[in-house]
């Protein structure tokens, strides 16, 4: 295709051109790029060990298994979904405003910056409220020292391990000091019945637990939350600075400082990092949400 | 075309007057990979509910997950990053050194493995925990 417009044997390095036929910030945009991959490889494969050197690791659907509105519905993948398109949507609106760029119009290059910028705060939006879901969430899990109590997602915490038989949390609600009973009784009827737990005696607590049929599991791999918030932390942070990268991009084309340049190259490597942190969204959701 | 040349030194410009009709065939190629790929995530879980989780198919689905992925970086990586537009030097210099990867991923999952399998034959407190909750049975059923 284009390519065929490179005269066959052309000699790069003989002076006089660039050999790479691309500007210093593009090369170096794409030299920064190729080392941040190596950093987000080097945590997704730190990942990967630490996931293939324990037995049981979270099951994906059962963590991430809720929707913004949906209550208590068991909607696996739909929210990740929903944020991949986000995010493929916006890179395409990116690539849109490059290609408006080579043809030097710039109200074009405006719209869709703007239509860019509008998916990656929406794709923050996502993010915060997911961390928001897991860092607040309540799951019922076995403690080492063999009592039931909540547990939220946490760096510190990981309710996510094998599921309890009914047996195993009969056996360890009779373990559970009165307070941890009345904190799991509250969290199991949410606004339905208002019951006065904390004056509850154990007996009570448990005949109430049970007879909501409680699901309880082990505890996981500590190293979960710490491994999906790191990475996503990361990733996130590299969509927000691609945010502030595109505002300010915008607020350029804006002010017509590509037209007195004579070319919209900024855009292009602005979109050369946009894609990336697509890119990178693509392998944080196949290693975290899917597989 | 050459209305937007941003160095003298830079000799030919990529062609770019095709029009935006690439872009949006990459975009319905991704979001149809996208798709398969989701249907394969819930085609593992659908497995893994029931009572006997078949490994073998779960790992084949995880595998062809992984493939699409690729599949997915190739396209982002060559059209919308234009990488397919620049000069073969350029893109050597970016893809030989990534493909470390391939010994990163291999060697690294093959030594948490390793660790499963030393952690399972040697260490004893995997079998105490699972061990917790028969014991805080029989405690419950002395009281």
């Amino acid at each position: 295709m284009s390519t065929a417009a490179v005269q066959q044997g052309t000699k790069w390095w003989t002076g006089g051109k660039s050999p790479f036929n691309a500007s210093y910030g593009k090369v170096m945009m794409w030299y920064f790029l190729m080392s941040d991959a190596f950093t987000f490889g080097a945590f997704l494969i730190s990942y990967g060990t630490i996931r293939f050197s324990v037995n049981d690791w979270a099951d994906p659907n059962h963590v991430f298994n809720s929707f913004p509105f949906a209550g208590h519905a068991n909607l696996p993948l739909a929210f990740v979904s929903l944020m991949t398109f986000i995010l493929i949507a916006s890179s395409v609106t990116m690539v849109l405003a490059v290609h408006e760029g080579h043809n030097m119009n710039r109200k074009g290059v405006e719209k869709y910056m703007i239509l860019t910028i509008i998916g990656g705060i929406a794709f923050l939006s996502c993010q915060a409220w997911e961390w928001t879901h897991l860092l607040t969430g309540e799951h019922v899990a076995l403690l080492n020292d063999g009592t039931l109590s909540i547990l939220p997602t946490t760096v510190k915490a990981n309710p996510w391990g094998p599921a309890l038989s009914h047996e195993a949390v009969a056996a360890a609600l009779q373990n559970t000091p009165q307070t941890q009973l009345a904190a799991i009784a509250a969290s199991l009827h949410h606004g339905t019945e208002v019951h006065n737990v904390a004056a509850m005696s154990n007996a009570e607590l448990i005949k109430f637990i049970e007879s909501a049929d409680l699901h309880a599991s082990q505890t996981g791999p500590i190293a979960f939350g710490g491994y999906f918030f790191g990475i996503t932390g990361f990733h996130g942070f590299h969509v927000f600075s691609g945010v502030i990268i595109n505002i300010v991009m915008y607020i350029k084309t804006k002010l017509g400082h590509f037209d007195q340049r004579g070319h919209y190259e900024m855009i292009e490597k602005a979109g050369l990092y946009w894609h990336f942190v697509d890119l990178v969204w693509v392998f944080v959701f196949l290693c975290f949400y899917l597989i | 075309m050459s209305a937007h040349a941003s160095s003298p030194e830079i000799t030919f410009q990529p062609d770019h007057s095709g029009g935006t009709k690439k872009i949006w065939k990459t975009f319905w190629l991704l979001s149809a990979l996208t798709i398969v790929e989701l249907i394969l995530g819930l085609l593992i879980y659908n497995i893994h509910k029931g009572e006997n989780p078949n490994h073998t198919l779960v790992l084949a689905f995880k595998g062809m997950v992984c493939i699409l992925t690729l599949a997915k970086a190739y396209y982002i990586v060559s059209i919308f990053m234009h990488l397919g537009d620049e000069v073969r030097n350029l893109i050597m210099t970016i893809i030989v050194p990534l493909s470390l990867f391939i010994w990163f991923i291999a060697a690294f999952l093959w030594d948490g493995d390793s660790w499963k399998n030393l952690r399972n034959r040697y260490n004893r407190t995997e079998v105490k925990i699972e061990n917790v909750a028969p014991a805080a049975k029989e405690h419950g059923a002395k009281d």
